[in-house]
């Protein structure tokens, strides 16, 4: 298996965790990742708050790029994945729509190549295989799989079911930990808030670890590294801030597959988290 | 809430314009309240979202454009993907923000700050290409007048590598002004 690989910005600085095990776990399962060279940013909510045309614009040079390489492409960040899968899919709706935008950009798009979520890719691996490929099974965990917003909405662009997905629970079981059902799976971190009104993210940080704690998880797995980092590094916030004691460390899936996978731990960056990993990593042995 | 006369401020127009670029038939919103039910910063919203919905069907310009909700709606998009009508309700939030930047308004109250961390954000890409987060924190906290704010979080990040003082540039840098000139002359046009 062959993939165009868009890391984005974050996974080059405060989301490298999901870049070195997104790698090394594809490596281990045979999938070949090459960069998209010359790779610039998707826009992400930035974008396409100002203007529609940028927020097509932008991802549009990437899919271009990508596409003079022949493969589909794949980005592990929710909202790379979210802006390249959109303008790709409203480009090769509307070719008038793409004939403006590739004026804009110098390079054409045809709209040839499909974009794929991380979680697609390796969930197409197959579970059966995935569980051959554990040596130390994932016992003793107990995951409340988060997904967020961008990779279930809009309809569009959805990988899985917008209230109640189930792609992460999958893999996870098949590398031998135990998922809970909760309710807040889906629910916005508010992560693009987090930056500019932090009071009104630490709110919704707040919730979405209540409602984990409540169901009995010890930890929480995520496949988006905004999601990641405002539920890490703002976990020690609101429990400052709001008297709790929440101890959840927030894994991305691919860190914990590599785990499962018996890699070696310092590829999969398991020591740069905010909230320690060490505590609930010992109960996997 | 201020009294509004409704014979005075219909603006057709604006119903209108929100309507095609939103690509949204803002018609069809019956106020169920759904988007507002399941909003997860409703909380901190001074016009619910299908408050806001209602005003535009009434072409209440002036007050939609000036409220803070349209610069909080965090685009998680939970309205859309529950809206009985169909409408794409986080579509027609960005219209408003993006119709709000585009007429010069500023933003008022909590919806400064956002507006302030796009335009650094979007500065940043054009002028890297990728965004160099150091240095577009920096500047946020250097135009919002708080120097220091999250500097342990940045040192801590700094010393587990996730922190990094330079940004790797495209070749294509260009090209990506290129594309943001391109674009604000197409904008123009319109």
């Amino acid at each position: 298996m062959k993939f165009a690989y868009y890391p984005g910005c974050s996974l080059e600085t405060s989301g490298k965790e999901y870049d070195l095990s997104t790698r090394a776990v594809s490596k281990h399962l045979g999938i070949e990742l090459t960069e998209v060279p010359d790779w610039s940013c998707c826009g992400a909510t930035a974008g396409h708050s100002t203007s529609h045309l940028l927020a097509l614009a932008l991802p549009a040079r990437n899919l271009a790029l990508t596409e003079e390489t022949g493969l589909d492409v794949t980005a592990p960040c929710a909202a790379c994945y979210q802006r390249l899968a959109l303008a790709c899919h409203e480009l090769k709706q509307n070719p008038q729509l793409r004939e403006k935008v590739n004026e804009i950009t110098g390079r054409p798009f045809h709209g040839k190549i499909k974009v794929i979520s991380i979680l697609e890719v390796i969930s197409s691996v197959g579970l059966e295989q995935i569980r051959a490929q554990v040596v130390k099974p994932l016992k003793g965990l107990k995951i409340a799989a988060y997904y967020g917003c961008l990779l279930v909405r809009p309809r569009a662009i959805q990988i899985d079911d917008p209230e109640n997905p189930q792609i992460i629970e999958q893999i996870m079981q098949a590398a031998g930990a135990d998922t809970v059902d909760w309710s807040h799976k889906t629910e916005c971190c508010g992560a693009s808030l987090a930056v500019s009104n932090e009071e009104v993210a630490i709110p919704m940080v707040s919730r979405i670890l209540k409602a984990a704690a409540l169901s009995g998880a010890n930890c929480l797995v995520c496949a988006c590294p905004l999601c990641h980092f405002n539920l890490d590094m703002r976990q020690l916030k609101v429990n400052r801030l709001r008297g709790t004691n929440y101890y959840l460390p927030v894994f991305y899936f691919t860190q914990l597959l590599g785990v499962a996978m018996g890699l070696n731990p310092q590829d999969l960056s398991l020591h740069t988290h905010f909230v320690d990993t060490g505590q609930v990593l010992k109960l996997v042995g | 809430m201020e009294t509004i006369r409704l014979n005075e401020s219909e603006d057709r127009d604006f119903i209108e314009r929100v309507s095609r670029e939103s690509g949204q038939a803002v018609e069809n919103c019956y106020q169920c309240g759904k988007c507002t039910a399941g909003c997860p910063v409703a909380f901190a919203y001074d016009l619910m979202p299908h408050q806001v919905m209602r005003m535009v069907q009434m072409g209440l310009k002036e007050e939609v454009l000036r409220c803070q909700s349209i610069w909080l709606c965090a685009s998680c998009v939970t309205c859309t993907a529950r809206c009985p009508r169909n409408i794409d309700v986080a579509m027609v939030m960005d219209t408003l923000r993006i119709m709000a930047r585009r007429k010069g308004m500023i933003p008022p109250g909590r919806g400064r700050n956002v507006a302030l961390f796009n335009n650094n954000f979007l500065r940043s890409i054009q002028k890297y290409g990728r965004l160099f987060e150091f240095a577009t924190m920096a500047m946020f906290n250097l135009k919002t007048g708080q120097p220091f704010r999250e500097a342990d979080t940045g040192l801590t990040m700094l010393r587990r590598g996730k922190l990094k003082l330079s940004v790797t540039k495209p070749r294509g840098l260009e090209e990506i002004n290129r594309i943001f000139e391109k674009v604000r002359q197409a904008e123009k046009e319109v």
